[in-house]
């Protein structure tokens, strides 16, 4: 059998793809967040609510009116990202003038609501959600087996995240938004309706979060805990990260959930505080984190 | 210019006068309140009320007079009740060592993540001691002395000093109220030093701080460790009272919790987070009787506080026509 430092070469690869899977849904959620957090100032603590929301939107929808995964992965987003949006509306929106502290307590106060009523719900234990049967199985690739549906998922979550980049950077709405957080007075006296873009912001930074979600069904337990699981850890890439750009999410989101299935393959100890510890590392030599523009 | 200072600067004066009087007798009740309260309230809920008054104060000390938001005083906490307990329970040390030895561990723990935590501001470094603070928590799901998914069980409470036997609930309640007391005591003796002014300077205008000259980041250390000591004290307490110390202690949650405590009492208050823990205490005692889950309602009243409450109780009372009217001034 091949060996590489030691390790076996299927061992070394298969921890490697699940890094770079763990690693999509870290791009995303930190993708999420840095869009947020570059138009309402806010730290969206919900962000991992509205990712289990999504997965479970999933399995809902199967359970009761028989919607397939395909369908699902457009309308959580959707259902997901109007919620967003009315929370923003009703609720967020008149935090905007105070310290952004009352933002990230208040969305705090949100994921624990949201958690806790699932919680209630449908309990604490995981709750299976199969692969769509045109992705089932796998194939060999004479190095190793790559089951389809997780090639899938890094796939379409490198697209999608090549989308929101191009969105942002490209197109006419993207420069609004660039341009709203650069200056909201002035797009506002531009004729802009800045307070709908904040609304439009926040539900599509809710809808990429339940789209990892729903993504996330098949690989993970569809559970309530899934969500405050993961968001500690994407609030560590985004610290290393910094949130000044888009793209600096998304290439730290991939680099740290490598270097977390690495670690799983040379210090399986180690495996589930090496992104902290990568975190403390880069505020000791970069405390504005690697992309980061503000201090 | 100065005349017009000095007649506006009068009568502040006088209110604050009134302000102090008033306080002496708030603070009288309170003492006798809580010097009786015992024979009216089952001892374990007022000591776990105590307990939790003096973490949210601990945390307040950062909160209220720094304006430092920490997502991460479960680890304090949590730390200390297992280095109390450990301690306690296998090197058979008396409690006044092992709460000694709770808050020595808490404020060498403080001062690790304050050393990287203070080089990012506002919600930054909340972020950074949330992380932190889970990479302390997933040690001690994995480290031996904790005792993983069980926790440290039936620590003894012990003699204090020796000869004061603290397995009675009587004894056990008056030496946890000469702790939060002295606790208490520290934490206003810290507000108001010249420690404590400069701590609400750096609050108010960190810029200007720093261009009188002053070294902001060694200021903001000291004021972590502080509270982080003071957290920790809270902690070790808590582990002789209920004799363990669990994962629960240093999970997020406890965290989130005793936010909770500090801005449904008011951020910023002395006595706003004694309030604070304990409706949420008081809360969660009768939440654990009924099915309904605590997340739900403690997230909600969240939403609410601070959307509509900022101020929290002790604030909203200062600043009411009342509270004026004693003297009482909200300032933040």
């Amino acid at each position: 059998m091949t060996m590489i430092f030691g390790i076996p070469l299927q061992a070394f690869l298969g921890q490697l793809l699940i890094g770079l899977i763990n690693g999509s849904f870290y791009a995303l959620l930190s993708l999420g967040l840095a869009v947020i957090f570059g138009l309402l100032r806010v730290i969206n603590f919900a962000h991992g609510a509205q990712y289990m929301l999504g997965a479970f939107a999933a399995m809902l929808m199967l359970e009761y009116f028989g919607i397939n995964y395909w369908v699902a992965l457009i309308l959580g987003p959707i259902v997901v990202g109007l919620f967003g949006a009315v929370i923003e509306r009703t609720m967020l929106s008149r935090l905007y003038n105070l310290d952004p502290l009352y933002g990230l307590l208040f969305t705090f106060g949100l994921a624990l609501a949201i958690e806790g009523t699932f919680r209630y719900l449908y309990g604490a234990a995981g709750q299976p959600y199969s692969v769509p049967a045109q992705l089932a199985g796998g194939t060999n690739l004479g190095f190793m087996f790559l089951p389809i549906y997780r090639g899938w998922v890094v796939v379409v979550s490198l697209v999608a995240c090549i989308g929101t980049w191009l969105l942002i950077e490209k197109t006419k709405l993207g420069a609004y938004l660039r341009a709203a957080t650069e200056n909201p007075v002035l797009v506002q006296a531009f004729g802009v309706n800045v307070p709908v873009l904040l609304t439009l912001t926040y539900g599509l930074g809710a809808a990429l979060a339940a789209f990892a979600g729903v993504l996330a069904a098949p690989i993970y337990q569809v559970s309530p805990l899934m969500g405050s699981n993961i968001i500690i850890v994407v609030f560590a890439v985004v610290v290393v990260g910094g949130m000044g750009s888009i793209m600096g999410a998304i290439l730290t989101g991939y680099m740290l959930g490598i270097a977390e299935g690495l670690t799983k393959v040379f210090y399986p100890e180690a495996s589930n505080i090496v992104i902290f510890v990568i975190m403390a590392i880069v505020l000791l030599l970069r405390p504005a984190g690697l992309f980061g523009r503000d201090a | 210019m100065s005349e017009m200072t000095q007649t506006a600067a009068k009568p502040r004066i006088e209110r604050s006068a009134t302000a102090s009087r008033t306080y002496a007798i708030f603070l009288i009740i309170g003492l006798v309140a809580l010097i009786l309260a015992p024979m009216f309230f089952y001892p374990i809920f007022l000591m776990k009320l105590l307990c939790f008054a003096l973490f949210a104060c601990a945390f307040n000390l950062l909160l209220g007079y720094t304006g430092l938001l920490s997502f991460g005083h479960a680890t304090f906490f949590g730390g200390a009740a297992y280095f109390t307990a450990h301690v306690v329970k296998e090197w058979g040390f008396p409690p006044e060592l092992g709460i000694l030895t709770g808050v020595v561990g808490a404020a060498l723990l403080g001062l690790i993540m304050g050393f990287f935590a203070i080089r990012r501001q506002g919600i930054y470094f909340a972020m950074i001691t949330l992380a932190l603070s889970q990479m302390f928590f997933f040690f001690c799901l994995q480290a031996k002395f904790t005792e993983g998914e069980d926790g440290i069980q039936s620590v003894p409470r012990g003699h204090l000093f020796g000869f004061i036997d603290l397995s009675g609930s009587t004894n056990m309640y008056y030496f946890v109220l000469a702790v939060f007391l002295i606790g208490m005591v520290i934490i206003w003796r810290f507000i108001n030093s010249p420690f404590g002014m400069i701590l609400r300077s750096i609050r108010e205008n960190e810029p200007r701080a720093i261009s009188l000259g002053y070294s902001v980041a060694r200021y903001k250390l000291g004021a972590f460790v502080m509270s982080a000591a003071l957290a920790g004290l809270a902690g070790g307490l808590k582990a002789l009272v209920f004799q363990f110390a669990t994962l629960t202690d240093v999970a997020w949650q406890m965290s989130g919790e005793v936010i909770l405590m500090t801005l449904l009492g008011g951020i910023g208050t002395l006595i706003g987070p004694i309030f604070g823990a304990g409706l949420v205490v008081t809360l969660q005692n009768y939440l654990a009787t009924s099915q309904f889950p605590v997340t739900i309602v403690t997230g909600v009243i969240f939403m609410v506080c601070v959307l509509v409450f900022r101020r929290g109780i002790i604030g909203e009372f200062y600043a009411s026509r009342l509270g004026r009217k004693l003297g009482f001034e909200h300032r933040r």
